[in-house]
């Protein structure tokens, strides 16, 4: 019997008035962006943005809370932007979009900084063990390629350093049920044969950190074959996977072919665009998914967005929300 | 396949007293002026007393204002330096039925964009930018120039509910702005531009474009002079290719890199007329008379000089007023000092195939 649960990989819009209210404290240049010590304004005013967005996930009834990542300017680069041995570089182009990050440029050694677990806390005492709380990170792999080596010299041991250093903010997390690390890296820059191996190993360092359930949730397309390949290696509960992508079929093929965990995360609701699919059309998309996999018995099947969420105007990543825990609900228990 | 790039003669002044002839102009936005920015909040504001009639007197002064700015700085053809729009996006989504708006959307840091999604098939309903070119041709003495924002950026800029896919609602939008530049020219309008920044992070998809282009140009006169602005991309990746679209002109954003990606349109011959950016957008320095002449000759590597054009790199917007002025009038100088320098035969011309 497959458990069905519904999240999101995180990374929410913020709510309008925070919106505004923080381009008027922080200002909208370069040098404004979030640098981890901001005024008692800025921090209270993020307090009653992640406050609203609990909300908005009690509100839609998903089975895991995350965080929602609001301070995350730079988004995946956020836990190294903020960081005292790193330098917010020049802005640079966030993947395929048309949205831009700060590059940060690893001048010193990466110590553990404990920014993102001061902010699972304060969510974990909002959702006050009402719901599960899910924990969100970069994946070593798209850390590393989002930043800048200026310091370690090397890809497999800045790789490394990158997975000791999220490794130790896992450390400083409060009590979590998932940890999803997010990875559209392997598939927008797929990592060559020199550190293809490394990555799981990398992986393996971040997940081993915790005790909660780990998902690589990886999107913007399928995983090249190779790059899923090895990341079978790693020692994680559940892959995630694009199904709105239009190289799904590819996701399958490779599911088929070099095998899948137990658990799956699968990207059903699209993130980067304003269409609300209906909660039959996204249970639909995951037995499209599992039902061409019949090998695995899959115990878990989280539904989910593919991406982050901060590509959408608010009212429609409310609905987002609403439509994933509509479909976990359908029924809560399906034969997979 | 190029249009009629000649058409440019049109466009030299009656009293321009050089044989050669740089055609100068600007890519379209100017910064506003700030009482124009506060109007606008005001008419924003139903309790502030300021109704929409207000608001439009008030963007027709800055239009006359801004028209008659780019006059004194000396170019050849001018805009109102679009101060009538926001945002190059929403402000042609607001004109198109098809389109909605649910609330802004991130672009970086806390910069945002009311992206716009396309709930049903587009449409054409009133004109776009009849009214702007009417008031601007009508107090200006230099041929007004029409920037609009092109159906492949129209698309990629949207999110997209209703078609299958991204190029067949740019193909779409491609006959809403065919429709908009008979209307233009019907008007009077004589010199157009397609802005699509899109294609500068997607060059891939460049036979989309010159797919949209075909539909834009259907039917319209070759005395029609007709640019497109692509800035700040891989240009390598885009040419040739750009060599077999229906079009005049073609312009780019080289300033801001010094240069480095001119060597790119050398080989094999550049067959539009080049529209260079001799002026840096992204710095308030105001680049001196002389550096930007140099930068003109730059584009003489490509083209000979009865095809070059020059302009900013791009819309000039986000500097301040007074830097936006001067590096226009420097540009317009610079132009006129290059013409009577080749009239006088000093500037020796590398050519295209030369090194």
């Amino acid at each position: 019997m497959t458990e069905l649960v519904a999240t999101t990989p995180g990374l929410f819009p913020l709510p309008d008035w925070a919106k505004s209210d923080l381009a008027d404290l922080k200002g909208r240049q370069k040098a404004d962006l979030i640098s981890g010590d901001e005024s008692n304004a800025v921090v209270s005013t993020y307090e009653r943005a992640r406050a609203a967005v609990v909300d908005d996930q009690f509100d839609a009834d998903l089975d895991l809370f995350v965080e929602g990542q609001l301070r995350w300017d730079d988004m995946l680069a956020h836990p190294l932007t903020v960081h005292d041995r790193v330098e917010a570089g020049r802005i640079a182009r966030y993947y395929d979009n048309n949205n831009f990050y700060r590059d940060p440029r690893v001048v010193g050694e990466l110590t553990p900084s404990g920014d993102v677990g001061v902010e699972l806390t304060a969510a974990s005492e909002l959702i006050d063990e009402t719901a599960p709380l899910q924990a969100v990170l970069p994946g070593p792999y798209s850390l590393a390629d989002l930043a800048t080596d200026a310091y370690y010299g090397d890809e497999r041991e800045f790789l490394s350093a990158l997975a000791e250093f999220l490794a130790a903010e896992v450390d400083a997390f409060p009590d979590h049920e998932t940890l999803f690390l997010l990875e559209p890296s392997l598939v927008e820059s797929p990592p060559g044969d020199d550190v293809a191996e490394a990555v799981p190993e990398a992986i393996d360092v971040v997940a081993s950190a915790t005790d909660a359930d780990v998902v690589v949730h990886t999107y913007f397309g399928a995983l090249g074959e190779k790059t899923y390949a090895h990341l079978m290696d790693a020692d994680v509960d559940a892959f995630g996977l694009d199904l709105v992508a239009d190289d799904r079929e590819a996701t399958v093929y490779n599911a088929v072919e070099y095998g899948v965990p137990d658990a799956v995360a699968l990207g059903v609701a699209d993130g980067q665009n304003t269409r609300i699919e209906s909660a039959e059309t996204l249970r639909e998309r995951a037995s499209w998914f599992t039902e061409q996999v019949p090998m695995a018995d899959f115990d878990t099947v989280y539904l989910s967005t593919n991406t982050e969420l901060f590509y959408l105007p608010v009212n429609r990543y409310r609905e987002k929300l609403a439509a994933l825990a509509a479909a976990a609900d359908i029924e809560r228990e399906v034969s997979a | 396949m190029v249009r009629n790039p000649s058409n440019r003669e049109q466009f030299r002044p009656a009293d321009h007293d050089a044989e050669h002839f740089l055609l100068t102009t600007v890519v379209g936005s100017y910064p506003k002026p700030t009482w124009l920015t506060r109007a606008k909040k005001l008419a924003d504001d139903s309790e502030s007393g300021f109704d929409e009639r207000a608001l439009a007197e008030a963007q027709d002064d800055a239009a006359r204002l801004i028209t008659h700015e780019h006059e004194r700085a000396g170019l050849d053809t001018v805009v109102d330096g679009e101060m009538r729009r926001d945002e190059m996006v929403e402000y042609f989504a607001h004109r198109i039925p098809g389109y909605e708006f649910n609330g802004p959307v991130k672009v970086w840091g806390h910069n945002y964009f009311d992206k716009p999604s396309v709930v049903s098939e587009v449409e054409y309903d009133e004109p776009w930018l009849l009214e702007e070119f009417e008031f601007t041709a009508s107090v200006a003495t230099r041929p007004v120039k029409v920037p609009i924002t092109g159906p492949y950026t129209l698309a990629r800029w949207s999110f997209n509910e209703a078609y299958d896919d991204e190029a067949a609602l740019a193909y779409d939008l491609a006959e809403l702005v065919n429709e908009e530049i008979h209307r233009l020219v019907e008007a009077g309008a004589r010199y157009v531009q397609i802005d699509e920044p899109a294609l500068a992070t997607t060059p891939g998809e460049h036979a989309i474009v010159g797919e949209c282009l075909e539909r834009i140009v259907d039917g319209v006169p070759e005395d029609v002079r007709v640019c497109l602005h692509v800035c700040y991309g891989d240009y390598s990746k885009l040419y040739p290719a750009i060599n077999d679209f229906p079009i005049d002109e073609f312009d780019v954003e080289l300033c801001n890199d010094g240069y480095e990606q001119i060597d790119v349109f050398r080989s094999p011959a550049f067959e539009p007329d080049l529209a260079l950016g001799v002026v840096d957008v992204h710095t308030a320095e105001v680049e001196s008379v002389a550096e930007i002449k140099s930068n003109i000759e730059q584009g003489l590597k490509v083209v000979s000089p009865d095809r070059l054009t020059v302009s900013p790199d791009c819309g000039v917007k986000l500097l301040p007023r007074e830097i936006a002025y001067q590096k226009l009038e420097n540009l317009a100088t610079a132009a006129r000092e290059i013409e009577a320098e080749l009239d006088a035969d000093e500037i020796e011309i590398a050519g295209p195939s030369d090194d």
